[in-house]
């Protein structure tokens, strides 16, 4: 019952190439439900995007075969899916009760006042996105960010600011994905 | 069966059910929002809580099954605190604008509230606001009032089965809403007014008109389409304001479809409130002397034998008081020419099994497989296509098409377009056959697409083999149905206004008129039909708006519409209902026995009743059926017999065709409508530019 959807009518796909297609249909086999493959479509669509813009969307539902609005449902529901273009370094801070009790408000405003942006934004630059995520299962090690893919854990507001430095100091092919620190 | 303590108090109850129905069972009261029977369980507005032994949380009652032992409280301090404090979580974002919001005084959160909440809030910040969604013509949106229950989303999804409303967003940033801006493309959406538990989605067309408790509440049937939904018409002063569905498991269960909802402002529109005759080329007001003279002059010049002269043909809202009175004219002028069919399906009046939804709608959750022959049931009856949805979703239900290939918002498989499917399948040389075979409550619905056409009495006698073969009919069910579009069609079968002998159908009465051969055409209601042709006749249209009828007609007779006046029609599945007097007539136009029955004396008749009464004991006289209210045929004490029908014979090869161009104008009250017309603006008009049909 899927319209399809009018983006891949009339240009055809643009954004899901053969290889993430079959990769997809891999991953709707794992699941007993073809909805349950959304989650892991989109993180494949992420990786290869940065962000997952309407079209995007609109292609995993197609390639699914599910209803848009579900994959919409889930892409803004989540905050590790972004849906408008992030930074090369994605930080995700976490404001969560034990976060917060070890005073993560603080680091946030000490993190907009050192790159300049509030929560939400993206540097000049293109460097930094600064988000406010909800709990990173990461309570032991409050308060806690995620960069990328790394965990920075037990912070100060004197460790945020060696971590940027180093960050801002890692040559510019050190890409998305965010090596180790 | 789970014996469960519901505030000291034991009962026993299904297993299967949750706490929330046992206490209702027990008939406590639990506050709900997101909670609805009729749609999955989502418990996210929390105010079902209850205290639960020996849970030191308070549980949501409508997710907890019922199991042996439990122990439940639902008027303890905590569950009061838990109330209390779901409600004033539910109004942290609320505005509380109830005296402009449409909502008010039928408002559950208003209610629950009352009845449950604090008096104050503790929530002293800035309240969110959300943007409006644009739902399209029929649903009005202040998404500001939204408390995320998430009923209409489980409705457009599980039950209308279009899935374009959903929740995105996240915490205090959660919105309900199509994924792109666009109207929902239910021809059901209006239920979701009706379910949605505060003002958040109202009825665009009703807004700002009136207050729930300034209205008269009138229970009365809809007679928009062939299904017979049970129906509320709420009116003010002499003026309909709103129609809302009233419950009847056996046919729209708590649903109606957006035509039945919606068109009653065509009501208002085009009416016709008093007689008209055509005096020189042109209709002119008349007085119901001068008009009931100008038929009897009229019909008085006609030479020889005046019923060979005269026809009479039934619209699709007629009720069956009128077709009745009509008849007892026409047979007192010994015409045999009248008929009800106006799209010229060929049903067969010799068995009233052939021209009945047998299986009964709320018969379809038994069968386990059905074949859909030259019919879209989604537009023609969307209330019999919700429940074969609802049937399909609950497993193993197989559904097969012949005809035009439409989306009915489940799967489907499709057979072919026409009668040689038909012939395969009867010969088994389709892979179907087995299926069918192997079915063991197999059922057939033949839609009027089928039969309306010169090969029409083949068509029906080729289902008739069907049904017989595939062992549909038996001593304790019946899987041979038609599903009809018009309210009047099974009435006027019933009461056996078709052609007499000798008599002419529709196809020949238009004929008639136009070689001079009938000087004399009766519209009843009769809109649907190429007036052209009576060009040349002397039209008489008795009705309730000016449509094409009445653009034909000499004499004008203004009768009244199904919400202003008792009358009787007869459903798809063969039951009889009532309709009640919610308004009176405009004008000077008069229920339409009355009309007939003053017609009656001004040409000398004697008509045999003189009452309401009297007219419905001479139905009874003429079809039994008549006697027993509210029963669908196979529910009647006594069975409809499964009789020989329709005419064995070639069918031609040509596809069966789509009948209903457009859903939201398929009748004289709807064309009349505004809000069809934007309706058919938003949803009809964008598909035809696609197919490239206008140019």
């Amino acid at each position: 019952m899927t319209v399809e959807s009018e983006v891949s009518a009339e240009s055809g796909p643009r954004f899901l190439t053969k290889e993430m297609r079959k990769k997809i249909e891999e991953i709707t086999g794992r699941y007993p439900t073809r909805r349950s493959a959304i989650m892991p479509s989109l993180f494949l669509a992420q990786e290869e995007y940065g962000y997952l813009c309407d079209e995007v969307l609109l292609e995993v539902a197609e390639a699914l075969g599910v209803p848009e609005v579900w994959v919409y449902e889930i892409a803004t529901f989540y905050t590790m899916f972004n849906t408008t273009p992030v930074g090369r370094f994605h930080i995700k801070l976490c404001t969560n009760v034990s976060c917060l009790l070890l005073e993560a408000g603080s680091l946030l405003s000490h993190l907009e006042k050192r790159l300049g942006i509030a929560r939400g934004e993206t540097t000049g630059d293109g460097l930094f996105t600064l988000s406010v995520v909800e709990c990173l299962g990461s309570c032991d090690t409050a308060p806690v960010m995620q960069i990328n893919k790394t965990y920075y854990e037990t912070l100060s507001a004197e460790g945020i600011d060696q971590i940027l430095e180093e960050l801002k100091a890692r040559p510019a092919d050190g890409g998305r994905e965010g090596a180790p620190a | 069966m789970p014996k469960i303590t519901i505030n000291h108090m034991e009962i026993e109850v299904d297993s299967g059910l949750t706490v929330l129905q046992a206490c209702e069972i027990a008939g406590i009261e639990i506050p709900r929002f997101c909670y609805h029977e009729r749609l999955s369980i989502s418990g996210n507005c929390r105010m079902c809580l209850v205290e639960m032994e020996p849970s030191p949380r308070p549980v949501a009652s409508c997710a907890m099954p019922v199991a042996d032992g439990m122990v439940v409280y639902t008027n303890t301090p905590m569950v009061k605190k838990a109330r209390k404090s779901a409600l004033e979580f539910l109004l942290i974002n609320h505005p509380l604008d109830c005296p402009i919001c449409d909502q008010g005084g039928e408002c559950d959160l208003q209610d629950i509230t009352m009845a449950y909440g604090a008096d104050q809030s503790r929530f002293q910040e800035n309240k969110r606001a959300v943007a409006e969604k644009d739902l399209g013509p029929l649903v009005a949106t202040a998404m500001t009032r939204c408390i995320h229950c998430t009923r209409c989303v489980r409705f457009s999804t599980e039950v209308a089965g279009v899935e374009e409303m959903g929740a995105t967003g996240r915490g205090e940033n959660t919105e309900v809403g199509t994924y792109v801006e666009m109207a929902v493309s239910s021809e059901m959406s209006g239920n979701m007014i009706d379910l949605c538990p505060v003002g958040a989605l109202t009825s665009k067309p009703y807004a700002f008109t009136a207050r729930a408790w300034e209205l008269r509440h009138t229970e009365t049937v809809d007679v928009l389409d062939a299904v017979g939904s049970n129906i509320r018409v709420d009116s003010r002063g002499n003026e309909v304001m709103r129609v809302l569905p009233r419950l009847n498991e056996d046919i729209n269960e708590e649903w109606i479809s957006d035509k039945t909802r919606f068109s009653y402002d065509g009501l208002k529109r085009q009416r016709l409130d008093r007689p008209y005759v055509r005096e020189d080329g042109r209709l002119r007001e008349a007085s119901w002397e001068e008009a009931f003279a100008a038929i009897a002059g009229r019909i008085a010049a006609i030479k020889g034998a005046k019923g060979q002269k005269i026809a009479a043909i039934a619209g699709d809202l007629a009720c069956c008081e009128s077709i009745q009175a009509l008849k007892d004219i026409m047979n007192a002028f010994k015409s045999p020419h009248m008929d009800c069919r106006q799209d010229g399906a060929m049903l067969d009046p010799a068995a009233r099994a052939g021209y009945l939804f047998n299986t009964s709608i709320s018969g379809i959750e038994h069968a386990d497989l059905c074949l859909l022959i030259g019919v879209n049931p989604r537009i023609e009856a969307p209330l019999i296509n919700a429940r074969l949805r609802k049937r399909f979703l609950m497993g193993s239900f197989s559904v097969a098409l012949v005809g035009a290939k439409v989306d009915l918002t489940y799967a489907y498989e499709y057979l072919g377009s026409g009668p040689r499917t038909l012939e395969q399948i009867l010969s088994r040389s389709h892979m179907f056959a087995e299926l069918m075979d192997a079915a063991n409550r197999p059922m057939l619905i033949l839609g009027q697409g089928a039969l309306a056409r010169a090969d029409g009495a083949a068509v029906l006698a080729a289902a008739r083999d069907l049904a017989d073969q595939f062992a549909m009919v038996s001593h304790d069910r019946n899987g041979f149905n038609v599903l009809h579009k018009a309210a009047a069609r099974v009435g006027a079968m019933d009461l056996g206004f078709v052609p007499g002998e000798g008599g002419r159908d529709v196809a020949g009465i238009l004929d008639g008129a136009a070689s001079g051969e009938l000087e004399v055409v009766y519209l009843l209601g009769a809109d649907e039909i190429d007036t052209t042709f009576l060009d040349p006749a002397f039209v008489i249209y008795q009705g309730h708006h000016g449509d094409a009828g009445a653009a034909a007609a000499d004499v004008v007779l203004p009768g009244a519409a199904y919400t202003e006046k008792d009358a009787t029609y007869v459903n798809t599945e063969g039951r009889v209902q009532q309709s009640r007097l919610a308004v009176h007539p405009p004008g000077q136009a008069r229920p339409d026995w009355m009309v007939l029955r003053a017609l009656s004396q001004a040409l000398g008749q004697k008509a045999g009743y003189d009452t309401l009464e009297e007219l419905r004991a001479q139905m009874i006289r003429s079809n039994a059926v008549f006697a027993e209210l509210d029963v669908a045929a196979a529910d009647r004490t006594a069975k409809t017999k499964w009789a020989a029908f329709g005419a064995p014979g070639k069918m031609n090869g040509s596809p069966f065709a789509d009948t209903v161009e457009n859903f939201y104008m398929t009748d004289p009250i709807g064309r009349a409508s505004e809000t069809m017309a934007r309706c058919t603006d938003t949803f009809i008009v964008p598909h035809l530019s696609i197919t490239g049909t206008d140019g």
